[in-house]
Order: C-alpha cells, then structure tokens, then sequence
C-alpha cells in the first residue's frame, strides 16, 4: 500500500468517527438536558440557560419525585407506582416466556397437523393494534373478576406477548437439529423431558432477548396500564403522566426531569446489562450437530 | 426366530407412496445394509423399525414381539445418528447416561455401564468433555457409546460415517465391523455407499424407488445382481452394461456386440441358453482379462474375446484400468498393474463367461 492510500485510509477513519461522535452527542442532547435539569434548583432553571450545567447539585428534586410529588390528590411520589411496575413486569415477563419457549418448541419441533396455520395466527397477534382490543379486553377483565388490578395487567400483557415470544423461540429452536429430539426419544425421553434436559439448557441467548424485549415493552406501556389499572394499580408509566401533567403553580422542571429518568431507568439498566446478549441472541443460532 | 421381521409395510405420505410392501427378515447376528441412492426411502425405513415415522400398512416385529404401534423407547432399540445427534449442553459422560438416567437405572449400573462402554471405545479421557470440544470421529465414537450402553436387541445406524472425512471413514468401518463381530449384535445399517455395504453386511437390501430391488449376501448382490439396477449401483467401477445380440447354433450361444469402425465382436457362450434376441451383456471389469496368456484362467472359453481398440489407459497401482467401447457403450477392463495394455491401440481382451450377467433391455431383470 502506497503511503498517499494510508493517508486518505485514515483520514476517512477520522471522518467516519466525527459523524458517528456527532451523532452520538445529537441522540444523547435530551438525556444530558434531562439530567442537569433534575440536578439544578428550580431558581437556577428559571434563570440559567438549557444546556449549562448545574451551578449548585441538589439531590432535592429526586427525593421528591421518588416519595412526595404529588400525583393528583396523592402525594407519594413515584414510589408505590414503581412497585406496581416491578409486581405487573416480573410475572408477565416470566410467564410469556415460558410460554412462549414452550410454543415455539412445539412449532419448530413437533409438527403437527394445521401447525403452519396456528403459527401464522399467533404472529398474527403480534400485530394487533392495542387500542383495537381495548373494550373487549375490559371487558373480557370484568368477566374474569380482575379488572383495576395488576394480576389483570399481568394477563393482557402475557397475552399480548405470547405472539412475539412464540415467534423468537421458534425462530431459534428451528435452527436445532431434528435428530437431537429423534435420539432422545429413542433414549426414552418424553415431551417435558425433552425440552427441560435438551432444549432449555441450550436457550440462554434467546430466553435473554425475549426478557430484555419484554421487559421494556411492559415496563414501557402506558395504554394497557392507564385502561386497565384501578387506583391502587397504577403503573410507573401513568404515575409520571399523572406527575407531569397535575402540578399547581410553577411547573416543577427538575422533579418531573429526575421522575422520568426514574421510570426510565430499569430498562435502561436491563439493556445495559443484558445487552450484548441481546444482539448475540439475535444473530446467533444455536449449536451444531 | 427372527430378531426382525418386516412383513407387507408401507409408507405414504397422503397419495405419495415413499416404501412399497416391504418384506425383510433378518436373524440374531445379522448385519443388515440398506444401501441405495438418495431418496430411495432406505431412512424412512429406518425410521419406521426405529418408531420414528408411523407407517401406512403391515407389521414389524422385533425379537418376535409386534411393535407397530410401539413407540420407540419401548423397542428395545438404540440408534446411531448421521449427524450424531449429542446433546450439545451435556458432557460426554451424561450423554452417554442419559437413556438409562431416563429409564431409571440406578447410579452404580450407570457408572459400571459407562466405564465398560468407555474402554470398549477408548473414550476414557473425554467423558468430561462437550461435545463441541470433540473431532468428528469423537463424536462417532460418543454416539455409539450411547447406543452400545444400552444394551439393545437391534442396532440401528443412519449413515453413520457419511460426515467423517475419507481416511477416518475406513478406519470407522472397520471397527464398526470388529464391534459387530466382538458383541454379536444384530445391526441394521443404512448407506448410500456401496463399498460400505459390502464391506460390512452380511446381507444386504438394495433399494431403488422405495422398492426393494434385491435382498441378499454380500457376493450374492455383487456376483448375480437381479437386475441391471443393482448391477450397475453395486461395484466400483460399476459393472459393464453392454447391448448385444444373440444367436443361438448347435448347442451354443453366439453373441454378437456391435462395435463402431469394426466388424462386431462375436464371442461363443459354450452353454446353451434360452435368451431373447436382443440382451444386455453384463460383465464385471475384472471379468475382462488381457487374452493372450491367460487362456489357462478357469471359465475362460476360446473365442470369448476378441481385439478391441483401447481409448483410455488409467494406472491405478494395485490395477490398471483400460477404457474401450463396445455396443456404443465405454467398457472398462481391470488389467494385472504390469499390463503391456497402451492407449490408441488394439489389444486382446476375454471376457470370463462363468461369471457374466444377462439382462432383458425392456425390463432390466436377470435372465440367467
């Protein structure tokens, strides 16, 4: 390579980095003016310009938005909320992906007759618009005596991932060798046996997606949590809504800044954590034979 | 009694027939090969005695009991898989465990079983290890470990070698075969590989179509194929199907090849044979020996050659193989390494007429 191809190889290198660090910064803007709003007074927002940082820290705003921001006539802050979050989330994301990994061990590896047919209606489902199922949901809730409540949440959320779920572990049990499940059905392993011993086991990326995808779609959700949720229900998504949206007075900048990086935050932590897992999963099929 | 024992079976997949009445039987001890090209439903079938595929019509019986409706942990079957089949998150150990951790045998046979398999296969210092941890011919060798501790009445194997490079294939083969004399076992063995099948059968099924084409020992197959499918699949370089005419004159059979830019070769069966006017020649190159010299070869009659125009001369050290063409079709010989034979040059070959097939063109069946 001729010393004039390196000069113009790395100078296109610098380029490359100076629009993917701009565009970094660019996506990153909202996150920085939400956290130094949180961290300011509200006399130094009133005075100081957007994008500055914080003259004076003060934690004040978080621990209000955390246990005393009042949400109409409440004033608990976010707190009793975010456990109602973490209570809906758990159980919904732990049983839609039993479920789901069940599902799709079925579709990808024990055929059965209409089974296409059955697949294309559960994918179907992934595409259900919420507000369509909305009332008859409510509904459907009523009839089952849980309406206003989180188990309730729980079950339209299982409901409303099994289609997504199904669709990854099937997608990813579809890549395992038929003759694995042929063996060990010689072996005398039955269907349970089977998928505890064989298939589970071997699931660790694709359990990882299915968790970091519905985590962030349930913690996330706002229209099933403000339809379905009763007073003591709420999720963390609506409490912030109800935070925002009912101050008196001033509008207090920092608390609903520091309430909305509270609400955000365990996603982002499962993302954080999880995440190279989560792209792994996706691309990754599984063991060869 | 027969350890197997297909009777009338049948397989479709709705109007799609993929095995047609099917009878096999086999005895204790017996290494049986199913040996076709692909897509002749020898895996089906094996799938099918394995309890795998359900079945259409007929019966199986292993060891005298009916298991048709069986399914397959209840055959008293162990299987051996093309792609091996191991449990990718388990050792090699618990692989080799797992049937019998299954069934409920207690750890002490667990562990005695596992160690005498372990030795029998040199497995020893891999049972800790996982299977992506291991060479193809490791795995092999776990896979029948996990058949061989169970301890079945029948073996299956799917095409056990064909994922094995072609050095490793051989030395497989062999121990395969050495396993089967050591254990006595009863094998069925599906192959596409003809050299496979004859090496290690002692009876063989060549399949075609989902028919059964021929059912026999190893020489049987090779020496009087049934028809010019099972001549021409078994044998490597494939048996010499050459169009010919007879005549039959004074208690003798003339047969005559055309031959391009020749008078045609006529050659004198010395036993008379009942034989339409228009057959298929069927000889083995090694049937064919250079002429002169070799007139004190038993079977070898006068005038059962004659000089053909040699095209193709391919050394191949332990022979040498010499290519011609007779009745418009390439003839291959297989000459002694030291032949004087030249390429782009007449040379005197025989045929040996004790060991030659006669076909019928129209159907391809045997005629003598």
């Amino acid at each position: 390579m001729t010393s004039k191809a390196v000069t113009s190889n790395t100078m296109l290198r610098w380029g490359l980095y100076a629009v993917l660090i701009l565009f970094a910064l660019f996506y990153l803007m909202p996150l920085f003016v939400m956290l130094t709003t949180s961290l300011k007074s509200l006399e130094e927002i009133r005075t100081g310009s957007l994008l500055s940082l914080p003259r004076e820290l003060t934690f004040a705003p978080w621990a209000e938005a955390w246990s005393s921001a009042c949400a109409g006539t409440q004033c608990q802050g976010l707190r009793p909320f975010f456990w109602n979050s973490v209570l809906m989330a758990v159980p919904a994301v732990a049983i839609s992906t039993i479920v789901g990994a069940l599902n799709g061990y079925v579709f990808a590896q024990w055929r059965f007759r209409g089974a296409n047919l059955f697949f294309a209606a559960i994918l179907f489902g992934c595409f259900i618009p919420f507000q369509v199922v909305l009332l008859p949901m409510a509904q459907m809730l009523g009839l089952m005596g849980i309406a206003g409540t989180i188990p309730g949440l729980i079950f339209v959320h299982v409901i409303y991932g099994i289609g997504f779920t199904t669709l990854f572990f099937r997608n990813y049990y579809v890549t395992i060798p038929q003759e694995l499940v042929r063996a060990a059905k010689v072996d005398g392993a039955g269907f349970f046996r089977i998928f505890f011993a064989i298939f589970l086991p071997l699931s660790l990326p694709i359990i990882t997606v299915s968790v970091i995808w519905q985590f962030t779609q349930i913690w996330n959700d706002f229209l099933f949590g403000v339809s379905f949720s009763g007073p003591g229900s709420q999720p963390v998504t609506v409490a912030l809504n109800n935070i925002v949206n009912s101050t008196t007075g001033v509008k207090a900048y920092n608390v609903d800044m520091a309430a909305a990086i509270i609400a955000a935050a365990p996603t982002l932590l499962v993302y954080v954590i999880a995440g190279k897992y989560f792209i792994r999963g996706l691309t990754a099929g599984s063991v060869k034979g | 009694m027969p350890i197997l024992e297909i009777d009338h079976l049948q397989k479709a997949y709705g109007d799609t027939h993929i095995l047609h009445d099917i009878n096999i039987s086999i005895e204790p001890g017996d290494f049986l090969v199913l040996v076709g090209p692909s897509g002749c439903g020898k895996s089906t079938l094996l799938n099918c005695i394995a309890g795998l595929e359900p079945i259409t019509g007929g019966t199986i019986r292993i060891g005298g009991r009916d298991v048709t409706g069986v399914s397959p942990k209840d055959r008293d079957i162990a299987m051996v898989f093309q792609s091996y089949a191991l449990y990718p998150t388990m050792s090699v150990a618990r692989n080799i465990t797992f049937g019998m951790q299954v069934r409920g045998v207690d750890k002490a046979t667990q562990a005695a079983k596992l160690a005498e398999v372990a030795r029998q296969l040199q497995i020893e210092p891999l049972l800790a290890r996982k299977p992506g941890q291991l060479s193809g011919g490791q795995r092999q060798r776990v896979a029948m470990g996990r058949a061989l501790v169970r301890d079945p009445k029948l073996f299956l194997f799917d095409e056990p070698l064909s994922n094995l490079d072609a050095k490793l294939r051989v030395s497989m083969r062999t121990e395969i075969k050495k396993l089967h004399q050591d254990l006595n076992a009863s094998i069925v063995y599906v192959t596409h590989d003809q050299i496979e099948a004859m090496t290690l059968a002692t009876k063989i099924v060549v399949m075609k179509g989902g028919v059964i084409q021929q059912i026999g020992a190893p020489a049987e197959i090779y020496n009087r194929p049934a028809n010019m499918f099972v001549a021409d699949f078994m044998g490597s370089p494939a048996m010499n199907l050459i169009p010919a005419q007879v005549r039959s004159e004074g208690g003798q059979t003339r047969i005559e090849i055309a031959r391009e830019g020749a008078a045609p070769l006529v050659i004198t069966d010395p036993v008379a044979r009942q034989l339409p006017a228009e057959i298929v020649l069927g000889v083995r190159p090694e049937d064919i020996h250079e002429a002169t010299g070799s007139a004190h070869l038993p079977g070898l009659a006068q005038g059962a050659g004659g000089e053909v125009m040699i095209e193709i001369v391919e050394p191949a050290g332990a022979d040498t193989f010499a290519v011609t063409h007779l009745g418009g079709k390439p003839v291959t010989a297989r000459l002694r390494a030291e032949s004087a034979v030249r390429a782009r040059a007449m040379f005197p070959l025989a045929f040996d007429l004790s060991k030659v097939s006669y076909f019928s063109p129209e159907n391809g069946e045997r005629l003598n």
